[in-house]
């Protein structure tokens, strides 16, 4: 007799260090109809929530065909008030569900009382909020049963009260629930514009040793009350060269690491979402030359 | 001195409630202590998350209602979603939750009282939204009535398919929504004064929406209740004289308004 796995009709869930781009709705037909060349889709949570219906047999669809990274978006682990335990639940439940290699979620806050704010709002980083962020990434962690990754924010306006960097901030964090991290290197970009520092620095302090997975994204430029730039993490439109930039010096320093190219709004046609991924593909191809000619 | 006096912390700690107090304020202050590079506080930075806010959750609504939208102007729509938000900011972090009350809000809102259809119009919207996402259940096999006996087949209840609904209208709700959404070109002539009952149903994946027959809401009102098959037909025969049990209840099984069948 044999034993038949589980979910035989799936690829392997492991997520390749190839990269991969967020999955949109109007894009899935033409995905599987293409057979799409890409490394992995990512999804947000939030949006597989429902009870049944066209989003599940669609996800289903694509997680047959290529391995699934899970992005919440909504469970504001730098809140002040306890995790929603409904939807830490519904976000276990999706992890059980489709099997993702990856699982990720942010370093930000999004609901205080009732109220759901659909934004990622910043914290300060000190003693309190890290303490508090540690023991809502160890529950996330006990909960879901696994290992996540924490994702470094944009952000509009700092703390005065904070007492140490975000890089700090984040090793304090990965030191003490042993979560990994998510580098998304447009977020560094768009912050570290934003606060005027270097994001060479910034990216050179940042403990790459961590990082499960890399975010590419476009974002807005704008200006503040001082007519300093101020970047907008819109998510609307192509990677910025910058970005490129930091993001090739990155690999070519650390090698390659799963990379995803995000497009929420004003999402282009698939083949122009298709093209940044394989500019980040080939970037990754490069750092990986060296290791193929020592293999021969 | 005996005791300390009451000093304001330095720096100044904002609280993830100061945050949010003053976000959901357009004209509060933006909080001492969230400051922009040179050290000084930054409300235009502050108001980039506010900004946000709204925006976002006004395309939340945008995206649930298109017929709305299309019906009211995008202008008019946005401002409409503002006031809603301000007053009912969703409580949970998945968005196609979000909305449920939107259609009793502009019910109550006194610039649309003038249009009293738009409130069933985002009703049958929140109708389909709910379909799309509902539990998947097969739909009853359309045979299966013609195997009950025929001594039985007044007796007979209905499960409700999770993705069914049905909506009751005084007004020309599934013409309204066709040309507003589903099928714009079309050429309708909007009868305001025609009222227009709809079945949402999903058999599959793709959610139908169907005008119902004279007294098909009744009849299919009844058996989401619980009612026989004999008991329902009668409500809706003795209600609406033109009601057809044979059109109704074929309409019902070709479109998966049930997902099972029993006769005790």
């Amino acid at each position: 007799m044999s034993v038949q796995p589980s979910r035989s009709q799936r690829v392997d869930a492991a997520i390749p260090a190839r990269a991969g781009a967020g999955l949109k709705a109007e894009h899935i037909r033409e995905i599987l109809d293409s057979g799409a060349d890409i490394g992995f889709f990512e999804v947000h949570a939030e949006n597989y929530m429902g009870a049944g219906g066209m989003p599940h047999r669609q996800l289903e669809a694509i997680r047959e065909k290529y391995p699934l990274s899970l992005h919440g978006v909504g469970l504001s682990i730098g809140g002040e008030q306890p995790l929603d335990a409904e939807h830490l639940k519904r976000l276990a439940a999706l992890n059980k569900k489709y099997e993702p290699g990856l699982f990720s979620e942010h370093l930000a806050w999004s609901t205080h009382d009732t109220t759901y704010y659909n934004d990622l709002l910043p914290v300060p980083y000190d003693k309190a909020t890290l303490d508090r962020v540690c023991d809502h990434i160890d529950e996330v962690q006990e909960v879901v049963g696994r290992k996540m990754l924490l994702e470094n924010p944009s952000t509009y306006v700092a703390f005065q009260q904070s007492t140490m960097s975000e890089i700090e901030f984040l090793k304090q964090i990965t030191k003490r629930t042993g979560c990994g991290l998510l580098l998304d290197v447009n977020n560094v970009f768009v912050s570290c514009t934003n606060h005027e520092r270097s994001p060479e620095e910034y990216l050179a302090d940042f403990p790459i040793t961590d990082v499960g997975e890399i975010h590419l994204g476009g974002h807005a430029p704008d200006r503040d009350d001082e007519g300093r730039p101020l970047l907008i993490d819109a998510h609307d439109r192509e990677v910025d060269d910058a970005v490129w930039k930091l993001y090739e010096s990155v690999i070519r320093e650390n090698g390659s690491l799963p990379t995803l190219v995000e497009w929420d709004n004003d999402v282009p046609a698939w083949p122009i979402l298709l093209a940044e991924a394989q500019a980040a593909d080939r970037i990754l191809e490069q750092a990986r030359e060296p290791d193929l000619k020592r293999a021969v | 001195m005996q005791s300390e006096m009451p000093v304001a912390d330095f720096p100044p700690k904002v609280s993830v409630g100061d945050f949010s107090a003053a976000l959901w304020d357009p004209d509060a202050e933006t909080p001492e202590g969230l400051i922009g590079p040179d050290g000084a506080i930054a409300p235009k930075r502050f108001s980039v998350y506010r900004n946000n806010v709204i925006v976002s959750l006004c395309d939340a609504l945008g995206q649930t209602f298109p017929a709305v939208t299309n019906l009211l102007g995008e202008d008019y729509f946005r401002a409409l979603a503002r006031a809603f938000v301000a007053e009912h900011p969703p409580s949970t972090p998945v968005l196609m939750w979000y909305g449920d009350m939107f259609a009793d809000f502009i019910e109550s809102f006194p610039p649309l009282q003038a249009y009293p259809y738009v409130p069933d119009v985002a009703r049958l919207e929140w109708a389909w939204v709910s379909a799309y996402h509902a539990a998947d259940a097969t739909p009853l096999d359309p045979a299966a009535i013609g195997a009950v006996s025929p001594d039985e087949v007044g007796q007979v209840r209905f499960e409700r398919h999770p993705a069914a609904a049905v909506l009751v209208s005084r007004w020309p709700v599934w013409d309204l929504v066709r040309i507003n959404r589903f099928d714009p070109s079309a050429k309708i002539e909007i009868d305001l004064h025609e009222p227009q009952s709809v079945l949402i149903t999903r058999p599959e994946f793709e959610v139908e929406v169907l005008l119902l027959r004279p007294g098909g809401d009744v009849f299919v009102n009844a058996l989401m209740d619980g009612a026989t098959l004999g008991g329902a037909a009668a409500a809706a025969g003795a209600q609406v004289p033109e009601f057809s049990l044979s059109d109704v209840l074929s309409d019902c099984l070709a479109n998966g308004v049930f997902s099972d069948l029993r006769t005790a």
